[in-house]
């Protein structure tokens, strides 16, 4: 439907730039299937805490002071001097651990759904370089405050390059701008960290383009077979999502307020000194799975029986941490299954449940020292995480005997039988 | 089935994030004793007169070997002394200030702005009169420890004789919550270390309680007000939230 209006001026506007159509048509009247469960609140969710990161962080910006002689004062300033100041870093700090949360459920709701396959693998894989991003940027947002904990993480990351063979010392002074972490470095990490959440902007929009071209995947992960399986975006979604976000708020906000440096380390309140190592090096809890992969690669690989080494543990092991995110670019194509959703794959969903105890266990080792039987515990873990994209899924592809599908989303006729045309669009789904 | 099996492994693993900071230290050191503060819960606000209680202590006895660098003295009005009280306050402390025409560094008596000085000039100083070990500033020490205050209050109150197996290195003294248990600081506070200006009694408990409400306020002098807005944020967002269901029903209602 064409966009109307009463008022002249956006007549006049949108006759030369139809942004009001556009926006009619991509947030009024984007048609959405009418069967969404609450697992869909999340990606509205991280747009809104992405908005509210880059406006805390600005705010701070104006007080922060990039220098490592007075970058931990500066933030003390912010937390004693500055109207609200405190407000702006417990929110923002909190916000980084929140997003992760919403992103990581947007991310297995993914997962479950196979929201990723066609025709949505771009979507998907936009999606797993905002997580990259996201990444990028909360490693470098740690590093700001110039506690130990910022210190040291970077310590460890940023010597992470030099596994990288020939080169790898190279890269590390090249990223240093130094001889160690060192002021140059805090200078450029502020300066990506002011950057990157508006490239992740850019790939938010990119997303939701891709997004708009086929609409959302819904739990059935059936295709709409026509306008009774869509309703639009206004006022349903809108309601729906401003509901989600509440109890979002609500959560967050206990935590803002009540339990601010729960999720934080007390090191870091301790300023960065270079020559005491903290007794335990560990990263913020979102990046724990990844750092127990890094970790659980222990031994070299080489050419049996002959000594040679080709890749030696420390670079094994970044292999694989980067590695278990490289895999989900190629997902799409490793689960041929030509059923999306989890709910109609009864094996799937076994394995599916176990990645996530996976998981679990490998965000449990992360924070463990690097001894037995942790290590083992966590190669056992790597080993499912890796079998689950590479192995598990292709070969369900072929031996899983998916339920029979239901014939459109308005009428699950399969589901428990007399369902009444429509009934699907209340319940909400717990999968 | 594996899905509960998830779900209790999430569960157990958010319990286990809290607990699993410094497993090693954990190991060497007595679990602290949860003690009761003003302070505590969502409710909790700062006991006025033990913050300025914690500051005459501080004042008296700590001060001498440990700085309090992020208050300045007009911070103190916070414990609800007044403007002239402070300007008093601060007038009794001597600061570097300058260079002065002639280029020269000189002191002068302080004033409301000035942060309150540190004992030593910078850490070797500190470490040479203190047999090489350092009193670190305690600032946020409420903050960067494991257990905040309950930690300063039970170090406090935490000396003792070691075990009959341990021997000391020297210049160091056993301590029950310190990590590995042997501390360079000496136990400094006894029963009546100080006269208190309120009249309560000066008790070893009564002191390590006020030190450590005076320490949580310096490390997060914002508690009181960032629970008050904590408040009615939830009370408004409850309301938003309730309305906002209600909406959500309402529109969905013809969908069904
Ligand atoms: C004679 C000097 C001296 C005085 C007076 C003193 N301290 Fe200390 N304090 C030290 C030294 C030295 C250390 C470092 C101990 C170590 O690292 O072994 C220390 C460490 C501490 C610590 C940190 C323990 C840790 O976990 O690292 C706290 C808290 C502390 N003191 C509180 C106080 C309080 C409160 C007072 C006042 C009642 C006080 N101190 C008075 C010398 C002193
Ligand atoms: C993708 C969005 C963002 C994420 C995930 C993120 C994450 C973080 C994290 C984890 C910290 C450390 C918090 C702490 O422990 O103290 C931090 C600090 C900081 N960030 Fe961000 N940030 C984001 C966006 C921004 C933006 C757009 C700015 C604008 C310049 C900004 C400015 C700052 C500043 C000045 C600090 C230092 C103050 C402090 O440590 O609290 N951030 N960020």
């Amino acid at each position: 439907m064409a966009f109307q209006s009463n008022n002249a001026l956006v007549r006049w506007i949108d006759h030369r730039l139809p942004i009001f159509t556009f926006m009619n048509a991509e947030l009024n009247e984007y048609p959405t299937p009418r069967n969404l469960s609450y697992m869909w609140n999340f990606g509205s969710l991280a747009g809104i805490v992405l908005v509210i990161m880059i406006a805390t962080g600005i705010l701070m910006a104006m007080q922060y002071t990039p220098h490592i002689d007075h970058a931990f004062d500066s933030v003390e300033r912010i937390m004693r001097d500055v109207n609200s100041g405190w407000l702006l870093r417990y929110v923002h700090m909190n916000g980084a651990h929140f997003f992760f949360i919403v992103v990581y459920l947007h991310i297995l709701r993914g997962l479950y759904y196979g929201s990723y396959k066609a025709p949505r693998e771009i979507l998907w894989m936009i999606g797993v370089v905002i997580l990259l991003l996201m990444m990028a940027t909360a490693f470098m947002g740690y590093v700001l405050p110039w506690g130990q904990m910022s210190f040291w993480g970077a310590t460890v990351i940023t010597n992470l390059f030099s596994a990288i063979p020939f080169i790898g010392p190279d890269i590390v002074v090249w990223l240093w701008g130094g001889f160690s972490v060192e002021n140059p470095t805090l200078n450029r990490f502020f300066a990506l960290h002011y950057l990157l959440p508006f490239v992740i902007v850019g790939m938010v929009f990119l997303h939701l383009w891709a997004l708009h071209r086929f609409g959302s995947n819904n739990p059935l992960g059936i295709d709409a077979k026509g306008p009774q399986d869509k309703i639009p975006f206004h006022p349903y979604y809108t309601t729906k999502d401003l509901f989600g976000l509440g109890v979002f708020l609500l959560v967050f906000c206990a935590v803002v307020f009540f339990a601010p440096n729960y999720m934080g380390h007390p090191e870091n309140y301790i300023q960065a000194n270079p020559l005491v190592t903290p007794p335990h090096i560990v990263p913020e809890w979102y990046f724990l799975p990844f750092y127990a992969i890094l970790r659980a690669i222990t031994f070299d690989i080489g050419i049996p029986f002959t000594g040679i080494v080709l890749i030696d543990a420390k670079l094994g092991g970044v292999i694989a941490m980067f590695g278990a995110i490289a895999v989900l670019f190629v997902l799409p194509w490793l689960d041929r299954s030509p059923v999306r959703s989890g709910r109609f794959r009864p094996v799937f969903k076994q394995f599916f449940w176990l990645l996530l105890v996976a998981l679990v266990v490998l965000g449990y080792m992360g924070a463990m020292p690097a001894e037995q039987p942790y290590v083992a515990i966590s190669q056992i873990a790597t080993a499912y995480y890796f079998a689950y994209f590479i192995v598990i899924l292709p070969l369900l592809s072929i031996l899983e005997r998916p339920k029979p599908l239901p014939a459109s989303i308005s009428e699950p006729v399969l589901k428990g039988g007399g369902s009444v045309a429509g009934a699907t669009a209340k319940p909400m789904e717990k999968p | 089935m594996l899905k509960r099996l998830a779900a209790s492994a999430i569960a157990a693993a958010s319990i286990f994030v809290a607990a699993a900071d410094t497993p090693a230290e954990a190991a060497k050191a007595v679990p602290v004793p949860d003690y009761d503060f003003s302070f505590d819960g969502v409710f909790g606000t700062f006991d006025q007169m033990a913050k300025q209680r914690g500051f005459q202590v501080y004042r008296e006895v700590c001060a001498a070997c440990h700085g309090v660098r992020f208050i300045a003295f007009r911070n103190l009005m916070a414990l609800g002394y007044s403007e002239e009280e402070v300007k008093a306050l601060a007038a009794e402390y001597m600061v570097e200030d300058g260079p002065d025409e002639n280029g020269d560094m000189f002191t002068r008596p302080g004033i409301p702005a000035d942060r309150i000085p540190s004992p030593y000039r910078n850490e070797q100083e500190a470490r040479l009169l203190n047999n090489g070990a350092y009193p670190p500033d305690l600032s946020l020490m409420a903050k960067k420890r494991k257990g905040g205050p309950d930690y300063i209050k039970a170090l406090l109150v935490g000396y003792g004789e070691p075990p009959a197996d341990v021997e000391l290195m020297p210049g160091m003294y056993w301590n029950d919550y310190f990590p590995g248990h042997q501390i360079a600081m000496p136990e400094i506070l006894f029963d009546g270390s100080v006269t208190y200006a309120d009249g309560t009694e000066a008790t070893l408990e009564q002191m390590s309680l006020d030190l450590a409400t005076f320490l949580m306020w310096t490390a997060e002098p914002s508690m009181d007000q960032r629970k008050q807005t904590g408040i009615s944020v939830m009370l408004f967002l409850l309301v938003f939230t309730g309305l906002m269901y209600a909406v959500k029903r309402k529109v969905w209602a013809d969908i069904h």
